[in-house]
């Protein structure tokens, strides 16, 4: 198996934009090739993350060619899945010899409809999309059965929201940051039972990215590569009515496939929009939080954008090894109702 | 020149020079949904359930198509009472129009009598203290409904086990 590493990434993330997908996918497109000192024509594989239903037409995917310089030909390609799953293909590309890098990108722009009801659209839809779960509401389901399954209480979830906006504070694509108390939150209005609105995801537009290497490429393009050690990813049931939704059996599938109990994890970037996920994942993930750093970006509740958040997970994970400050790090991704699909990338320095 | 804003008034130009088109997000498709949801579709516009049964005997609602086990298309059936046990619950408090009650209510996962998976659904309570896991819970069917879910209009509480005080489970 060939060694890939993530050698550099760029974001963007604001509350709203008016830019189209291309004009917001450029100016981060150039940053992380600046960041990775290439050119377009050195890039061998192009792969993008991103949803068409938020944008509401068949195939605007395509737009984001337009990002890319489409002439003289590239090799591309879409999921209509978060970045981090785009980063799956690119780094299988990679190992099967047909590239050397890759530029991974994902995207979304949440402000332009309602997000929470779109999502509704993934679910069945014979049984359950007609009925139009939204995303908060279907949570909360998730929510109310971990909490009366005791494995996860509220004042565990207001510890995650206040320490996200805490690590926020120093990352500058944070949409939400500051420090307030957890009795305080505690004090709000549950508005969506169980949740209290600090138990939900700001949401934002932007874009994450990062470059993918090879062996020797890699180590001429960073002087830290963020070595992927393990990449798996699992699915649950799609039902929420036929799986145990206080438990995340494919996250923890996808973790011991990667081996994630076998050293020390310093860093854990987990792809949690709502507060119980992240209680949730790092106990199935089998995470330790009084030896591993959980989500020091401030994670997707600070800053929600859909497709790509995802992505920015493994980003700043790699990041931190690219700037020396972990060994070993993990990233995680999610997407589907109530945490059904789950992605865990082990990275490693040298 | 014209001015989109003239003839259609769902277009408008902000102060700031930016310009706003309405866009509809909407994907109205009909397909058939084939012999099993068909069946169980049909079940609902009769005010009554009907469920799909497992190799081992799992009793699945609605119905599964193939056995999750060993993925043999499912072909026996059986009926399941239209009263059940709430699993869990979320409050609703600002309906979307696409939602089915058009007031707040609770988003439930129902596991009805016989089954031994939940069924996605509203109860409709005034407000969340009327809610609790666990609570009893029936059909209400739309009487004369086409086949869909739309037929199954939501859950209501079964006498008076319904309430408590929302509790503190900090």
């Amino acid at each position: 198996m060939r060694d890939i590493a993530v050698v550099a990434t760029a974001h963007s993330a604001v509350t709203s934009t008016t830019e189209t997908p291309v004009e917001s996918l450029v100016p981060v497109l150039n940053e992380v090739l600046a960041n990775a000192g290439l050119q377009r024509s050195d890039v061998g594989f192009w792969c993008h993350g991103s949803c068409d239903y938020m944008i509401g037409q068949p195939f605007s995917f395509v737009q984001a060619v337009d990002a890319l310089g489409a002439w003289p030909p590239i090799v591309e390609s879409h999921v209509e899945m978060d970045g981090a799953w785009a980063m799956y293909e690119a780094w299988m590309k990679i190992a099967t010899g047909e590239c050397d890098t890759a530029v991974v990108f994902g995207n979304g722009k949440s402000s332009s409809a309602d997000m929470f009801a779109v999502m509704a659209l993934q679910l069945d839809p014979y049984t359950d999309a007609p009925l139009g779960l939204d995303q908060v509401s279907m949570a909360g389901l998730q929510a109310r059965a971990a909490l009366d399954a005791g494995v996860i209480s509220e004042r565990g979830m207001a510890e995650v929201a206040a320490r996200s906006r805490r690590n926020a504070m120093t990352n500058p694509h944070a949409l939400v940051s500051g420090e307030v108390s957890v009795d305080e939150l505690l004090a709000a209005p549950r508005l969506h039972d169980p949740l209290r609105m600090h138990d939900l995801p700001t949401p934002g537009d932007g874009v994450s990215a990062l470059v993918l290497a090879a062996g020797d490429v890699a180590r001429s393009i960073s002087d830290r590569p963020a070595w992927i050690r393990a990449i798996d990813h699992r699915i649950d049931a799609q039902r929420l009515g036929g799986r145990n939704l206080a438990t995340v059996a494919s996250a923890t599938e996808a973790a011991r496939r990667c081996g994630v109990g076998d050293g020390r994890i310093d860093v854990a970037e987990i792809h949690a929009p709502f507060t119980h996920e992240e209680l949730l994942l790092t106990a199935a993930l089998g995470i330790d939080p009084s030896v591993t750093e959980i989500n020091p970006s401030g994670g997707a509740l600070v800053s929600n954008v859909l497709m790509a958040a995802g992505l920015a997970r493994v980003a700043h994970a790699a990041e931190r090894v690219m700037h020396g400050t972990a060994d070993r790090v993990l990233a995680h991704a999610t997407q589907g109702p109530c945490l059904q699909q789950n992605l865990v990338c082990v990275m490693e320095g040298e | 020149m014209t001015d989109a804003s003239d003839t259609d008034p769902g277009y408008a130009l902000a102060p700031d020079g930016s310009f706003t088109a309405p866009l509809t997000l909407a994907y109205p498709y009909s397909r058939t949904v084939g012999p099993t949801y068909g069946r169980f579709l049909t079940g609902l516009a009769e005010g009554r359930f009907v469920a799909t049964v497992g190799s081992d005997g799992r009793v699945f609602v609605p119905p599964a198509e193939f056995d999750p086990t060993t993925g043999q298309a499912l072909d026996q059936w059986v009926d399941i009472a239209a009263e059940g046990t709430v699993e869990s619950w979320s409050w609703q408090p600002e309906p979307s129009d696409a939602q089915p009650l058009d007031h707040p209510f609770a988003w439930v996962l129902v596991r009805l009598d016989g089954a031994d998976t939940a069924l996605l659904h509203v109860c409709d309570v005034p407000d969340p203290g009327a809610m609790e896991t666990g609570m009893r819970v029936r059909a209400r069917f739309v009487d004369g409904a086409d086949p869909g879910m739309g037929a199954l209009e939501c859950f209501e509480p079964i006498g008076d086990d319904a309430g408590n005080d929302g509790g503190d489970r900090s």
